[in-house]
């Protein structure tokens, strides 16, 4: 069964068999604002925890979204290339930004679940 | 000003209670965005109106018998040439003619005008214009007022509803409708509107009074900055600083040719030598290709890979439903239709040179 993680830059991973499908929390784009564009990342690129992985842009700024863990880049949000606003709209649905394999999994321990998320933001 | 010393507008208290996003801009505290979102803001200005609390803005009093000369000084400007009412936009400029700030000059009486100045050279302002004042008979009295922008092509009507009659008033244009009231028919979205400066009751009342109505807005400053950016208007800090001149930035339409050629406006020798040359860089339109902004900072490149110039304001235009920019370019290659790159985080990102505005303007000319 799916399992979810938050992290405190306002991250989401949804894990199954090994693979997260990555976004960002409602918070998160509510504070961002109306997204634009979203600069996906190439499917194979391999990231370490921390490196950027997509930029979103809103209508007055550009804002990296980082890999909350190591691993390689397995798929793209294609359709967030037409319709960024998804983003904002579902932010933990259809407004998924990636999906990576994970290198090590025991970093996902040290990551927060939805109530210690929620505690984190207040 | 920043940290500690971050100014609060008079009515910030409306604003947090209307659900507002606030930032940091110009030493102020200023809401950003509200509930609804730039994107729909910035939409319902153009559609109906837009109510905006611009109070992080500076009203100068200049009056007295020397009032005109110390402005047609102090600004490239004939200030008794302006009818009574009538409103010029114009600059303070440095020897070098350099622009240290741009405002709008309104003509209230014989002897005495409103200069409406940006917030965040509001001290500079003022210190330059004091400095210069001691060489004449004028006064310098900067005023506290709540300064709201009432813009949108339903504005004049949401005024009417709030009891206040514009009717007569044409664009570029400024009153003095009510005792410590200033209201002009100017703005900065490329709309019909509105800018009232008004003491703080009142404007709680008139802001009540245009809320009350189910299409009044606060609209954040996030929209003012993509709004004005869609009307072609520059943003003093960004798209004008005091190492760029009118001629450079595309603004000349604001001095009056004799003024060019006689005026003793500070400035006025670099100036001429600068038409006399020709500008390096001029300012232009810039649209990029696809979804993806430029924004300010950004490096131009022509299609031979050479420097062409940097983008100093850009974003999304909600409006025109692509991203819009604008920047200095290289005089050569500064003609609508050029092709340039923009270097956006190591990508380039094509441009064309395009005409400002990218939204039509709809001023109320008479």
């Amino acid at each position: 069964m799916a399992k979810t993680y938050f992290t405190e830059d306002h991250e989401w991973l949804r894990v199954e068999g090994g693979v997260a499908t990555v976004g960002i929390t409602d918070y998160a784009q509510e504070q961002l604002g109306d997204l634009v564009f979203v600069e996906l990342p190439e499917i194979g690129r391999k990231l370490a925890k921390g490196d950027p992985a997509v930029v979103v842009e809103s209508v007055k700024a550009a804002s990296d979204v980082y890999a909350p863990v190591d691993g390689e880049i397995t798929e793209a949000n294609a359709s967030l290339s037409a319709d960024p606003s998804l983003v904002n709209s579902a932010a933990t649905g259809d407004g998924w930004l990636w999906k990576m394999k994970l290198a090590n999994e025991s970093q996902l321990d040290s990551l927060m679940d939805e109530a210690g998320y929620k505690a984190h933001i207040g | 000003m920043t940290g500690d010393h971050t100014r609060h507008l008079p009515l910030e208290d409306l604003h947090q209670a209307a659900g507002a996003r606030f930032g940091a801009f110009a030493g102020w505290s200023m809401p950003l965005t509200y509930p609804p979102g730039v994107m729909k803001e910035h939409l319902h200005t153009r559609e109906h109106a837009g109510l905006f609390d611009i109070s992080h803005m500076k009203l100068f009093e200049v009056s007295g018998p020397g009032a005109t000369a110390l402005l047609n000084r102090a600004c490239p400007l004939d200030a008794g040439a302006l009818d009574i009412s009538q409103s010029k936009y114009t600059f303070f400029l440095n020897e070098a003619a350099g622009i240290i700030d741009d405002l709008i000059v309104t003509r209230l009486g014989d002897d005495r005008f409103m200069v409406v100045a940006n917030a965040g050279n509001a001290v500079e302002d003022e210190k330059h214009l004091r400095e210069i004042s001691a060489d004449f008979d004028a006064r310098v009295e900067p005023l506290d007022r709540v300064f709201l922008a009432i813009q949108g092509p339903d504005a004049w009507a949401a005024l009417a509803r709030a009891g206040i009659e514009t009717g007569s008033l044409l664009f570029m244009h400024g009153v003095e409708p009510r005792q410590n009231w200033f209201m002009s028919r100017s703005g900065y979205t490329g709309e019909d509107g509105f800018e009232i400066g008004l003491p703080e009751a009142d404007a709680r009342d008139l802001v009540a009074s245009l809320l009350k109505d189910e299409r009044g807005q606060w609209i954040g400053l996030a929209a003012r900055d993509s709004l004005r950016l869609e009307a072609g208007l520059c943003l003093h800090g960004q798209d004008l600083t005091p190492e760029i001149d009118p001629v450079s930035a595309g603004l000349m339409w604001a001095i009056p040719k004799e003024i060019r050629a006689a005026g003793h406006f500070i400035g006025a020798g670099a100036l001429r030598s600068i038409i006399g040359r020709g500008p390096s860089q001029k300012r232009a339109g810039l649209k990029p290709d696809g979804r993806q902004p430029v924004r300010a900072g950004a490096a131009l490149i022509d299609g031979d890979g050479n420097p062409a110039g940097h983008v100093t304001s850009g974003g999304f235009g909600p409006s025109t439903g692509h991203p819009v920019a604008m920047g200095y370019v290289d005089t050569a290659l500064a003609r609508p239709g050029t092709k340039l790159f923009a270097d956006v985080r190591g990508t380039k990102i094509p441009v064309d040179v395009a005409s400002l505005p990218f939204t039509p303007h709809r001023y109320r000319k008479g």
